[in-house]
């Protein structure tokens, strides 16, 4: 046993924290804030070039073979610098969704594109009832189906060249049954995608409307009317991998706040070294590190498909939930006045964690969840 | 990263797991014993029991062979841990203070001749420790402790009351911290004694807790003798020596609080499913579901803190000023716990033990009242929270 970081692990991370320092500057950010797609082409081609886009995915799909834990390590760094949603969206829905149940062709030909950096895809499971349950209608026609309904908080649908769309194909009393998986072409006439005016802009989300969308056979991922497991499968490396990018997030506001403590003079002294100060940022490095721990915890059982993958993941997001509020919080709070106005950046951190907690579930859900999984 | 144990770790394992299945009558003996009522029949088992792990090469496990240990790394350690617990092996906590903060102390910071006199005596319980590091006004602020050891010919002279001291009654030896130069400024001053508790002059006065138990005492030196030897590290260094135990006390001695807890919160779900309220079974309420679930959550949090702290050790060699976070969170967790314990007995939970209704013989309200403990000793939150922030964070210092 070992829970420190490999040679290899470590090199991702420094090489990773290195290269968002010089390419992905807040100024950036900021820029993004005024994009219609919050979607930054310089960068995704640094980042496809650095092979970050197919990290997991098999050599033969054109990927570096590595693990889950590998790819929790570099979120964690760009949950640091804020990195724009595409590549979550990319990699961890589409692209896991794809290699969990593609076919080998569906595979060769999405996951290569992905590896090159010519293919974004992203996840829509969500519909206006707030359920988790997919109840967009798909009903076969022809050499296909045709896909009718809206679904909801889809990030990055605008940027997205594939929407992997669940929908029922069979009806049945239990919502968890007859749910097929389908990979959408965004341009397909019918489909339209409008962006949702949210809170925190350093990521996008969308609402995709489908009219008779017709989808061809070869875009059916996984085998008709069992799609279940994928979604969760799915849902559940997401859920990891999302706890990362906010440790990540957590981490910068920490290190932001200690930075800003120790310059800020009041009453003729650094206010850092006041222990009203002190102690908010000692409980937000416990909750920060304590979270990691979770995190790293559930990303080594994602990486060997443990059967305590799921378990693990609801542990670690409903920690990490709550604690990046608290973190996110305190953070405003140590910038006193500056910390609430525009300019300063403590805000785009604090909007992310917000959104962030509530994205996969938040922590009532996960902690109802543990509760179903530890048999109470 | 890779939770999995090695081929070695798992055979390790596998013989921890035999010897303890051989060794089955003493397990079942350790449960015989009321703790409360018995402490001298429990504490008389406690050693027969050290001594026999430390002949069967269990006790020490990651100290050095040629002090009696077993000179395995600290992941083994925590596997033996791990197995005792799962085994519900007798906790050695009461006499530990030796194994767990002594030891690393000397191992640290003693000379060959004082390893080689103390150390296996330690391991093998034939000599418990106690600790003498709080005073009546020395608390938190440890450092200004006025206890004084005068150099005197070819020994010390050392006067002074120690506060809170744990089994001082049943120690034969206290590491003691007193003051050697009143001049020097207050962390510069201080010497570290290992102090035979038969030397004459040493007063014990038991102090009734909270929980109406005596566990620890105050000790009172009246011009003690104490012969050269018995310094530990060099003169006015005891400071270091403090810091070293402090590190260990916060951080390793953590790795079998965390399996405590979940077996601990283990009875606490099994009481929820059997007791009901209001007509429903309490384990299907969902608030009680929400409460439950995160205790649940923030023992594995714990778990996998300490995971990574081992593994930083690997690497480091010691435990670091990181080691104040896991005591923070197990010390704070323990009262959220308890507190939730306490909630879901409901008017259950204020009966005591010998009480006709009290549920597992009272052990709840008890335990309850000893996790208001931890948020105090070995530093309390509050210090504790100030070496984070100065420490690890690096802000500037408060004073």
């Amino acid at each position: 046993m070992n829970f420190g970081f490999t040679e290899e692990q470590e090199m991702i991370r420094s090489q990773a924290a290195e290269f968002f320092k010089q390419e992905y500057p807040i100024a950036l950010v900021r820029e993004s804030l005024a994009d219609d797609r919050g979607f930054n082409q310089d960068l995704w081609d640094k980042m496809s070039g650095l092979g970050w886009l197919s990290l997991v995915f098999p050599e033969e799909y054109r990927g570096a073979g590595l693990t889950f834990v590998e790819l929790t390590v570099l979120l964690e760094q760009m949950g640091r610098v804020l990195v724009p949603g595409a590549f979550f969206s990319t990699v961890l829905l589409g692209g896991v969704a794809i290699l969990e149940s593609g076919s080998p062709e569906q595979k060769s030909r999405w996951l290569k594109a992905i590896a090159e950096g010519n293919l974004k895809t992203t996840l829509a499971h969500i519909e206006p009832d707030g359920n988790r349950d997919a109840r967009v209608t798909a009903k076969g026609a022809g050499n296909g189906y045709v896909i009718s309904g809206t679904k909801l908080f889809v990030p990055d649908a605008h940027s997205a060249d594939l929407i992997i769309c669940a929908a029922p194909t069979s009806e049945s009393s239990n919502p968890t049954e007859g749910i097929s998986l389908f990979a959408v072409d965004r341009r397909s006439t019918g489909l339209n995608t409008t962006a949702l005016r949210t809170m925190d802009q350093t990521r996008r989300l969308y609402e995709v409307t489908l009219n008779q969308v017709h989808v061809p056979e070869d875009h059916v991922l996984g085998a008709v009317a069992s799609a279940w497991s994928t979604i969760e499968n799915v849902l559940c490396k997401a859920t990891i991998g999302r706890c990362a990018e906010m440790v990540g997030g957590a981490q910068k506001m920490l290190d932001m706040c200690v930075e800003y403590a120790k310059q800020r003079v009041q009453f003729g002294r650094p206010i850092g070294s006041f222990q009203a100060i002190q102690h908010k940022c000692a409980d937000m490095l416990l909750l920060i590190e304590s979270a990691r721990s979770a995190v790293y915890a559930a990303a080594c059982a994602a990486s060997q498909d443990s059967k305590d993958t799921a378990l693990l993941a609801s542990v670690a997001k409903a920690y990490t939930s709550d604690a990046c509020r608290f973190v996110a919080g305190e953070a405003i709070q140590i910038h006193g006045g500056m910390g609430f106005t525009w300019e300063h950046d403590a805000h785009l951190y604090f909007k992310r964690a917000k959104a962030d907690e509530i994205s996969f579930g938040d922590a009532i859900y996960h902690r109802a969840r543990v509760a179903q999984l530890i048999g109470l | 990263m890779d939770l999995n144990r090695t081929p070695g770790e798992q055979s390790f394992c596998e013989e921890v797991r035999a010897w303890l299945a051989a060794n089955q009558a003493d397990l079942d003996e350790s449960q015989s014993y009321d703790q409360v009522e018995n402490m001298d029949g429990w504490m008389s088992f406690l050693k027969r029991w050290q001594r026999k792990l430390y002949e069967a090469g269990w006790s020490g496990i990651s100290w050095p062979k040629d002090y009696g240990g077993r000179g395995a790394s600290i992941i083994e350690e925590l596997i033996f841990t791990e197995e005792m617990a799962r085994a519900k092996a007798p906790n050695v906590m009461n006499i530990s203070i030796g194994i767990e903060l002594v030891g690393p102390a000397i191992i640290h910071h003693g000379t060959e001749a004082q390893k080689m006199r103390y150390l296996p005596k330690i391991l093998s319980a034939e000599e418990i420790w106690s600790q003498g590091f709080s005073e009546p006004d020395a608390g938190s602020d440890l450092a200004s402790l006025r206890t004084v050891a005068v150099e005197k010919d070819d020994h010390f002279v050392v006067t002074g009351q120690k506060v809170w001291t744990s089994w001082a009654e049943y120690s034969d030896y206290c590491i003691l911290l007193a003051r050697t130069d009143q001049q020097a400024p207050k962390h510069k001053g201080i010497s570290c004694f290992l102090v035979d508790m038969k030397s004459p002059g040493i007063t014990i006065r038991p102090t009734v807790q909270i929980t109406g138990e005596a566990e620890f005492s105050e000790v009172f030196f009246d011009e003690v003798r104490l012969p050269r030897e018995s310094l530990l590290g060099p003169i006015n260094e005891g400071w270091k020596v403090a810091m070293t135990i402090l590190a260990h006390e916060r951080g390793t001695s953590a790795i079998k609080y965390q399996i405590r807890f979940r077996t601990e919160l283990d009875n606490l779900i099994n009481l929820a499913k059997s007791m009901t309220r209001s007509g429903q079974v309490l384990s299907k309420d969902p608030l009680v579901q929400q409460k439950l679930a995160q205790c649940f959550i923030e023992v594995e949090v714990l778990k996998y803190n300490i995971y990574r702290a081992v593994s930083q050790i690997m690497r480091n060699g010691k435990p670091g000023p990181e080691s104040s976070i896991i005591k923070l969170f197990w010390s704070e967790m323990d009262r959220r716990q308890k507190e939730t314990g306490m909630e879901l007995l409901g008017l259950y939970s204020q009966l005591v033990q010998h009480s006709k209704w009290a549920i597992d013989g009272g052990q709840w309200p008890r335990a309850f009242l000893w996790s208001r403990a931890g948020t105090i000793y070995a530093g309390s939150s509050e210090i504790q929270r100030n070496i984070i922030a100065e420490r690890v964070l690096g802000l500037p210092r408060s004073t």
